[in-house]
């Protein structure tokens, strides 16, 4: 028998035409004018708002050149604000670590009554004007409150002294780290937790070895932020600092004095260091955000 | 070890999960907790792994009470239905994490935690892969893994939640023969929760029927099928059929005439349970009758859906019917159960 050749070209694939890369889905695309003006509209609001201040601190600091320009920021009551900044930071965001890491873990691995509660709680410092939060502290430690006098029988200075900034700093900046680890911890569960105790692990070990390495992007990304917000924050320290120079002052408070005493080059040059302390966060948060995307909790609003 | 559970009451607030379940099992069982989903099966599990306390009663290991022991302390192998491997580590880490978390006094050496993380992983047979991290594996080989680092803390016993839930089929059935074989190198008393019958049946020793916060029936795959001792068991397990009928003077009636099945005991209301495949056609008249709504042919069989209400609410029922058969759709069929139960209801 004598076998008909099989046809190859008859069994090829039907001829696709050519596609672009891009397809354009004519259902969410816009006329090419309309999607030019709103990038447009956009990139000015951006750069009326956001990119000219920036360049404008720089430039009204730099105004009279490097020299000032150091002068201000060396001069004595700068550094003495920028050191009770960095003192404020560095006692608030560890505290506010080991609190916000506690509260997640309670809230999201423990069933308890009143937890909807303790996460208001918790929400309460961002949802409250912080000059609000300062004056709570002038209310709970000042001259005619009950408190006050009791502890500065006892020598210790609350409010127009360093521990009143302190605790300003830490009620406006607790929110931060819990914030953030609340959705991550509750979408991650109680399972590997689970898997660690039955393995003979202890609560120490299982934290530490398993709940820890699970949660430490977000931590750092929620600590990174509470940083930030502890350097610049303004209204709540503002009320109970007293603006002593040298002493109670703090880096945004201290350029408040200057530009009201029309020192602007000196206030743009402090102010340049707090715009850089922005730039470095938002550059290492960036880098967080695009390296451990998936590990940050999907719900990021601050 | 044996385990034997005594009474037990759980409840989630009001919610009563688990009420008055006993059980006793040998040493080296491999015992399946079968039901459907919310039927209690993964608490009681739980409960015995330490994960959650008995709200009442006991549970005994090997004789000593552990009812209020730890889950530290009570030294049992926990497989995870998604197996909770820790991803920051890799297989070998994760299978040490129970011997390197042991107190200083107890913990072995480096190098005989490497020879037994090396040991384990032969026995589940991933040698190799030591160095991988669980994203890098398979289904199937993550819940190895688990299985492995559960048996490295060398448990008193073995507890599997929906061991095989989370794979595709062919998976399920090569790691079902292969836990069976592990079982028996290993010899651990074994309890594993499934929704699978299947399951259940082909691999446990004894099967735990539950349904509803409440052990229905235990035995072995045998029992439960060919003798279940509830309404619930027979239409849970396999392929059933049932109708509701009467007993009169030892006879049973469906809608007040004589099916030609006999049944001892007093008159009283009740249902007849049987499987599909056990009935023989008949022309008879006394017998099981009505319209053939649907034929379907199955591989080896022809199943017909026969609507056998009359006159009264449609009521369709399933029956084997052989090949050579004629069966007509529209057409009359009657038939009679050679194999049935009768469950009396309550008066």
């Amino acid at each position: 028998m004598n076998h008909p050749a099989i046809d190859h070209s008859r069994q090829d694939p039907p001829k696709i035409p050519f596609e672009p890369l891009i397809e354009r889905n004519a259902a969410i695309s816009e006329p090419t004018w309309v999607r030019w003006s709103l990038i447009f509209v956009a990139l000015l609001f951006l750069t009326l708002f956001l990119l000219l201040p920036l360049v404008s601190v720089f430039t009204e600091a730099l105004r009279n050149g490097l020299g000032p320009y150091f002068a201000a920021i060396v001069e004595h009551d700068a550094i003495a604000s920028i050191k009770l900044t960095l003192i404020a930071a560095a006692i608030a965001v560890p505290l506010n670590l080991l609190l916000g890491v506690s509260a997640a873990w309670a809230i999201t691995k423990f069933e308890f009554r009143g937890k909807s509660l303790l996460i208001s709680l918790i929400d309460l410092p961002f949802s409250i004007s912080p000059v609000i939060s300062g004056l709570v502290y002038v209310l709970l430690f000042g001259a005619n409150s009950y408190l006050g006098p009791i502890l500065k029988g006892w020598g210790i200075e609350i409010l127009f002294a360093v521990p009143g900034i302190v605790l300003a700093t830490v009620f406006v900046t607790f929110p931060f780290v819990a914030r953030e680890l609340i959705p991550l911890m509750q979408e991650q569960g109680t399972g590997d937790e689970e898997a660690a105790l039955s393995l003979g692990a202890n609560g120490w070990q299982t934290f530490w070895y398993v709940t820890l390495p699970n949660i430490k992007w977000g931590l750092l990304y929620g600590v990174l932020l509470c940083n930030a917000r502890a350097m610049g924050e303004f209204g709540a320290v503002s009320v109970v600092s007293g603006h002593i120079r040298g002493l109670t002052e703090t880096m945004p408070l201290h350029v408040e004095v200057l530009y009201n005493e029309y020192n602007f080059v000196a206030a743009f040059a402090v102010s340049t260091l707090l715009a850089l302390l922005a730039l470095v966060t938002l550059a290492l948060k960036t880098i967080l955000e695009i390296r451990y995307g998936e590990q940050l909790s999907a719900s990021r609003k601050h | 070890m044996d385990v034997t559970i005594n009474n037990i009451r759980k409840d989630f607030g009001q919610f009563p999960a688990l009420h008055d379940v006993s059980l006793s099992v040998g040493t080296g069982e491999l015992i399946a907790l079968l039901g459907p989903s919310g039927s209690g099966k993964t608490t009681l599990l739980r409960l015995i792994a330490g994960l959650e306390q008995p709200t009442e009663g006991r549970i005994f290991f090997g004789g000593e009470d552990a009812s209020h022991k730890s889950v530290q302390e009570r030294h049992v192998g926990f497989v995870f239905q998604h197996y909770a491997l820790f991803r920051h580590m890799t297989v070998a880490d994760n299978i040490a994490f129970g011997l390197k978390v042991r107190p200083r006094a107890t913990r072995p050496p480096a190098n005989e935690i490497k020879t037994r993380v090396a040991d384990l992983l032969d026995m589940v047979q991933l040698t190799g892969l030591e160095k991988r991290y669980p994203a890098q594996l398979s289904g199937g080989q993550r819940q190895r893994v688990a299985l492995a680092r559960a048996m490295a803390i060398e448990p008193s016993v073995l507890l599997l939640d929906e061991p095989f839930g989370a794979l595709d089929a062919k998976v399920r059935k090569d790691l079902r023969r292969w836990l069976r074989e592990f079982h028996d190198r290993t010899g651990h008393t074994t309890f594993f929760v499934t929704h699978d019958q299947d399951e259940a049946l082909e691999l446990a020793d004894r099967v735990v029927v539950m349904s509803q916060g409440k052990v229905e029936q235990i035995g072995t795959a045998d029992d439960v099928y060919d003798r279940p001792n509830s309404p619930f068991v027979f239409s849970f397990i396999g392929e059933s059929s049932h109708v509701p009928v009467t007993l009169k003077a030892g006879e049973i009636l469906f809608q007040g005439e004589s099916i030609g099945l006999s049944e001892q005991g007093g008159d009283c209301d009740g249902t007849l349970f049987f499987r599909p495949q056990d009935v023989v056609l008949t022309d008879h008249s006394n017998a099981l009758s009505g319209k053939v709504t649907a034929s379907r042919r199955l591989a080896g069989t022809r199943i017909a859906e026969i609507d056998i209400s009359g006159s009264g609410e449609a009521h369709h029922i399933e029956i084997e019917v052989p090949l050579e058969a004629t069966v007509v759709v529209g057409g009359d069929l009657s038939f009679r159960p050679t194999s049935w139960k009768i469950f009396r209801d309550a008066a």
